[in-house]
């Protein structure tokens, strides 16, 4: 597809041109016109999406979910849409009017903003940035930003909650999520995102499995999915930070947080699974779109299963649980990754690639059975000091005088 | 007037306004949000530069890090954090000197530079600025002394935060 793509482009480009357009503006409006197409088929997606995740909720809660409009209920998105739009559009009193409704858009961009540099196939993708991946972070505060600017705008005691939470959440766990998004950049010694697709002979998920689980984790938090959803847990902050938005500007909310799902998927698909790359994608390009959205969507199906199965983490384990292990771990890690690197580039030049696979692999086994080692004798110390007796908030003993002795 | 040139304009003028924006606004929130703004224009500044690294950074640490931090900060203080007052500080006049100084000296500087019109000279596409940097900062001809003397100072405020943090064990009795 990309062949004739570009013909298409190039075509356009010239039919512009002859038209007597300035070449710098028909270049503009080339570039206009790509940043439109990737946003409008991100988005068209997102829409179906409302109606997989509503189908896949359902089957994991025995139910069978939208059957009634369309062929399996396809159309239930656009009902659900037409309803969003045609209710009251309400903003409450003391509310910040304008960053109450900025925050919505922001939600949307940050998500939309990552899909310019992940590559759909070969040589077919927005914007060839030589740090996308550090680009990929970035954008990521734009997020985190329109939470915050959402609860505090609403005026309301539980938003605020919620974007309190969600401060700590974000940023805590954006520490792990940065040093193992360094892992795969290490390995393809570059940060631009399709050289890392391209230098992905074998996924990097055979080489750097427990960097894969890792980011897949951080993630999630991230994204603020059970079980890490303290940001809008319902049965302690209502709906945390969009507790008081309504009609289109939650549906810009919860598209933004479905989207970002399948994005998370896209990305490690991109970093961990080879991206576009498999059988016969290199001779027909448009199966790269087709294997990418398959690894995206498998992914995003691993991030609901999770959603659907795992109750809700209280918030000093969420917290302990980031800074305590995924932290250190995560260091650990990227200095083992880049020592074995290192060591196997100096010494062992000629050696062959399923001896390489194998030698990271077993780095990798080496420190998922120590970090299991420490785990294991940390809850036996924990169940031993939570099963001893404790000498507090004990009401006076009498002994029961008239008893069994 | 060429593509490059009108983006360098509207993002000048974002930058300026939001700056202006921030200081002249009365809400300690808005400010913050325009302060936003006003790094995102730099950020553009640096890509029509073709430091790519530099603009992203620029979001990371500025966008992400510390305008968060402030929104967080003024979050936990007061509700709406307005500023009632007058906005202008005495010695006004005085800051207006200095800074019309400042800004004729640079013109002056500039308009004496013979380089000051020189083209940007166009790179190679195959030239790779973020390469050439991490090498620079890692080499003992280049940077590698301030660059480890900035790690070792970041470590130091980082264990100094952890023992400001650690919670002070209250002797018993």
């Amino acid at each position: 597809m990309a062949d004739q793509l570009t013909g298409f482009v190039n075509w356009l480009e010239n039919l512009l041109l002859s038209l007597g357009l300035a070449e710098s503006f028909v270049s503009f409006l080339m570039a206009t016109l790509g940043v439109l197409t990737i946003m409008m088929f991100v988005l068209v997606l997102d829409v179906f999406l409302v109606w997989v995740e509503r189908k896949v909720v359902a089957r994991f809660q025995g139910r069978l979910g939208p059957n009634r409009l369309g062929p399996f209920g396809i159309i239930q998105p656009f009902a659900d849409i037409i309803k969003l739009l045609i209710k009251e559009d309400i903003t409450p009193i003391g509310a910040d009017r304008i960053l109450f409704n900025l925050a919505p858009p922001f939600a949307m961009a940050a998500v939309l903003l990552i899909w310019a540099v992940i590559p759909f196939s070969d040589g077919l993708l927005g914007a060839d940035l030589n740090v996308g991946v550090l680009y990929i972070v970035g954008v990521g505060a734009i997020g985190t930003l329109s939470i915050i600017l959402a609860g505090w705008a609403s005026n309301n005691k539980y938003s605020l909650l919620g974007a309190f939470r969600t401060v700590a959440q974000m940023i805590a766990y954006e520490v792990p999520m940065v040093i193992v998004l360094l892992v795969p950049v290490l390995l393809a010694g570059s940060m631009n995102v399709s050289e890392i697709v391209d230098s992905q002979g074998v996924w990097y998920i055979f080489i750097a499995p427990l960097a894969a689980i890792i980011l897949l984790i951080t993630a999630i938090a991230e994204i603020g999915r059970t079980p890490f959803d303290l940001l809008e847990a319902e049965s302690e902050i209502v709906a945390g930070f969009h507790i008081e938005y309504t009609g289109m500007k939650f549906g810009l909310f919860y598209a933004a947080e479905l989207l970002h799902a399948l994005t998370v998927g896209a990305l490690f698909a991109t970093l961990f699974l080879g991206g576009w790359r498999g059988p016969f994608a290199d001779q027909f390009p448009i199966l790269g779109v087709f294997y990418l959205f398959l690894k995206a969507f498998l992914i995003y199906y691993v991030i609901m299963w999770i959603k659907y199965t795992l109750p809700r983490i209280r918030i000093d384990h969420m917290l302990n649980f980031n800074w305590k292990f995924l932290t250190p771990l995560a260091l650990t890690l990227l200095i083992v990754t880049a020592i074995t690197e290192k060591l196997i580039d100096q010494y062992f030049v000629n050696i062959t690639l399923t001896l390489y696979v194998g030698i990271m692999l077993v780095a990798n086994v080496i420190i998922a059975w120590i970090v299991l080692a420490i785990v294991r004798k940390y809850a036996q110390s924990t169940r031993k000091r939570v099963g001893d007796e404790r000498s507090i908030a004990q009401p006076p003993l009498e002994t029961p005088a008239s008893g069994s002795d | 007037m060429t593509t490059v040139q009108i983006i360098f304009i509207v993002a000048a003028a974002v930058t300026l306004g939001a700056a202006i924006m921030v200081v002249t606004t009365r809400k300690l929130l808005h400010a913050a949000v325009w302060l936003i703004l006003s790094l995102l224009g730099v950020a553009v500044f640096y890509v029509l530069l073709n430091a790519g690294f530099l603009a992203v950074a620029q979001l990371v640490i500025y966008i992400g890090a510390i305008a968060i931090l402030m929104i967080f900060a003024i979050m936990l203080t007061r509700h709406l954090a307005l500023d009632i007052g007058p906005q202008v500080h005495r010695g006004w006049p005085w800051a207006l000197l200095i800074a019309i100084l400042l800004f004729g000296g640079l013109i002056w500087l500039l308009s004496s530079w013979s380089d000051v019109s020189t083209e940007l000279p166009v790179m190679s596409s195959r030239a790779d600025p973020l390469t050439d940097l991490g090498v620079a900062l890692v080499s003992p001809n280049a940077y590698v002394i301030p660059f480890e003397l900035a790690s070792i100072l970041l470590l130091a405020a980082l264990i100094g935060a952890i023992y400001v943090a650690w919670p002070k064990k209250e002797k018993e009795g």
